[in-house]
């Protein structure tokens, strides 16, 4: 193909997606959509099954057993949002083992916010209401998203999710009522939490270089900058429902803007995190390889077994 | 006050909460995605029996006690859950086998206890009924799968189940609560259970090309509140913030 | 080491409504695929109906050829009722 071929098919692409058109998985798309979509998605997929971790640490200390089993359906509900992204990347050529292998030897990334530790109960409500609060924010922006089966995976994910954040919610607001040593297990989590959920629309506009490609492509809708805004914005009322305090002295409204303004993120940690060197790395990610190590002889024998069962199909056929 | 009848409620239901508390230790950690995923829905669903069978008994005991006073603030002794449910997810073989072996019993229990004459059993059990024969389905799946499946996967679900049968026996044990409900038509008479038990168990294994155990001694003891050296801890975990944290909402 | 093939999954969300594509995951054989599909596609009572088919069994159309395969029935509005006139003064049919 010429270069001259190559640059149309481009501007044809790029305009199916400025109308609004889906790209179906067979379609026509230029390689560095593909490797983008895989690399954002697989990232995706891979934040959903990490993310499982930090919650599932407290399944078995849930307080009460209404809220055991909202937190197990949490989190299983999680692990069915992996696997909805895992097949969405798949139909760009890449199979969930490879995405695996990605993962375990690092070269993937996933949401950094899960290589902090979850220490009390107040975490699994601030997990819920903070993360899942940022996570949903971006993704409900996702669902419009030029690719096909991200965009479908986003519209399902989101109905799911909607109880999710409620959930953490709760658990904050029925705490917030309780006694002194409840409330403060709150405020705990809330000053641990806050800056890196901040973190979790990743680094500012002007050094995030992505920026303008994703946008182009629909996978991003909105900037870093103001989604972090727009989180800001729709928790500060909340917090003050649960009565704590944000820990950011800079906090406040801005008559002018219309926004609340807020201090600056800790930049060094953030990018100490994504470099593999948060509290939690390497324990999250030992437990995913452990997980799927350990599985082996598993995954082996069901294929074995499918194997057998048949060729005795095809001896009783014959 | 119905003791016995609250007696024979916790022999049933200790038996859900234990392994549904079991079972969700394995959350995020399965073989697969999706055998993850198929695993924590029948943690689910056990835990929602539990909550059942619990409301019942606070309803028994009245006055401030709660479900989650039930599930939580008991002393060890008090748990009736039999031995095999509190064994650990040594391998995936090991949480299946456990599964598998108590899954055909809960039917079988659940088949008799829909016919109780205490409404609410009756009720319970019927719901559950449903949910528990998919968990048989699953169970009996996974064991043809590692019975017959690798030489590494056979010879590690025979060991695992070679290692919980010891376990089975306890099934049919019955205490002196058990056999006044039994004599009122409110319980089910498990010893009449067992050899169906037995016969249903060695037609799965033998599809999965395994062995049925030979096994003259069995351990018994869960039943009468003696438990393994495992239940300490799975309530360490159970408890942690009832104990911590006493007499707070969450 | 084999990997678990990749399955199609199609629920029927309740009796009088086509089966409809609702994603796809990863099984061993068609019985766990089946089971999988329940616990992953019908947690909150999605389903009353499920198939599965193994993704290497589907066969799909090419859309370098949607011109030759799809454009030609953009002209044939016979097909549609809209073609045909009707007097004004006959509301149905």
């Amino acid at each position: 193909m010429s270069e001259k071929e190559l640059k149309s098919l481009e501007d044809q692409f790029q305009a199916r997606i400025d109308r609004d058109e889906k790209i179906e998985p067979k379609d026509w798309m230029p390689e560095k959509y593909r490797q983008t979509h895989i690399r954002q998605i697989s990232q995706h997929a891979h934040s959903e099954i990490v993310g499982m971790l930090p919650e599932a640490n407290w399944i078995t200390r849930a307080p009460t057993l209404r809220r055991k089993l909202a937190l197990l359906a949490k989190i299983q509900d999680e692990g069915g949002h992996g696997l909805y992204l895992y097949s969405a990347a798949e139909t760009l050529g890449i199979s969930r083992e490879e995405m695996y292998d990605q993962l375990h030897s690092g070269k993937a990334k996933y949401s950094s916010i899960f290589n902090y530790p979850a220490l009390t109960w107040a975490d699994m409500g601030t997990i819920g209401w903070l993360v899942d609060g940022a996570a949903i924010m971006n993704q409900v922006a996702l669902m419009g998203t030029s690719y096909g089966p991200y965009s479908r995976a986003m519209v399902r994910i989101c109905k799911e999710e909607s109880f999710h954040q409620r959930q953490g919610y709760s658990i904050l607001l029925t705490m917030a009522n309780g006694t002194p040593e409840q409330k403060a297990m709150v405020q705990d989590a809330m000053n641990r939490w806050w800056w890196p959920s901040l973190m979790m629309f990743g680094p500012k506009d002007a050094d995030s270089p992505n920026t303008e490609q994703s946008v182009k492509w629909k996978l991003k809708r909105k900037t870093n900058d103001e989604l972090r805004q727009q989180f800001v914005d729709q928790t500060v009322p909340q917090a003050n429902i649960l009565g704590i305090t944000i820990p950011d002295d800079k906090l406040k409204w801005n008559e002018e803007r219309k926004h609340y303004d807020f201090g600056e993120i800790d930049w060094d940690e953030f990018w100490q995190v994504v470099k593999g060197h948060g509290p939690c790395n390497k324990q999250r990610l030992e437990a995913r390889k452990s997980a799927w190590e350990k599985g082996t002889w598993v995954r082996d024998a069901a294929v074995a077994y499918a194997e057998k069962q048949a060729n005795k199909e095809v001896k009783q056929a014959i | 006050m119905n003791n016995n009848l609250i007696q024979y409620i916790f022999g049933i239901a200790d038996n859900c909460l234990i392994l549904g508390q079991r079972l969700g230790e394995l959350c995020g950690h399965g073989p697969s995605l999706e055998t993850d995923i198929a695993l924590t829905n029948i943690s689910l669903d056990l835990l929602g029996q539990t909550r059942s069978y619990y409301q019942y008994v606070a309803q028994l005991q009245g006055g401030d006690v709660t479900e989650d006073t039930v599930a939580f603030l008991r002393v060890e002794n008090q748990y009736l859950n039999t031995l095999l449910v509190e064994q650990p997810n040594t391998d995936f073989g090991y949480s299946i086998a456990r599964q598998f072996l108590f899954d055909v019993f809960h039917l079988l229990l659940l088949e008799e206890l829909q016919n109780s004459k205490d409404e609410n059993l009756s009720a319970i059990a019927k719901k559950s009924i449903k949910e528990v024969l998919y968990h048989k389905r699953f169970s009996s799946d996974w064991i043809k799968r590692l019975g017959d499946g690798t030489d590494e996967s056979h010879s590690r679900i025979q060991t695992a189940i070679n290692d919980l049968w010891i376990f089975t026996d306890e099934l049919f044990h019955q205490t002196d609560a058990d056999k006044a409900m039994v004599s009122q038509g409110i319980g089910v008479d498990v010893t009449l259970l067992k050899t169906k038990y037995y016969k249903e168990v060695s037609e799965i294994l033998e599809e999965a090309t395994l062995q049925t155990p030979q096994i003259e001694y069995f351990q018994k003891g869960g039943k009468q509140g003696i438990h393994s050296e495992h239940m300490g801890y799975i309530l360490t975990e159970l408890q942690y913030m009832q104990r911590t944290y006493p007499n707070m909402t969450w | 080491m084999k990997n678990w093939p990749l399955w199609e999954v199609f629920i029927r969300s309740k009796n009088g409504l086509e089966h409809r594509h609702c994603g796809s995951l990863h099984a061993s054989d068609a019985t766990m695929a089946l089971e999988n599909a329940r616990d992953v596609y019908t947690r909150r009572m999605e389903g009353v109906s499920i198939w599965v088919v193994p993704s290497a069994q589907i066969t799909a159309s090419n859309p370098e050829n949607n011109g030759e395969t799809f454009e030609p029935a953009i002209d044939k509005a016979y097909r549609h009722p809209t073609f045909y006139e009707l007097p004004d003064e006959l509301k149905h049919m």
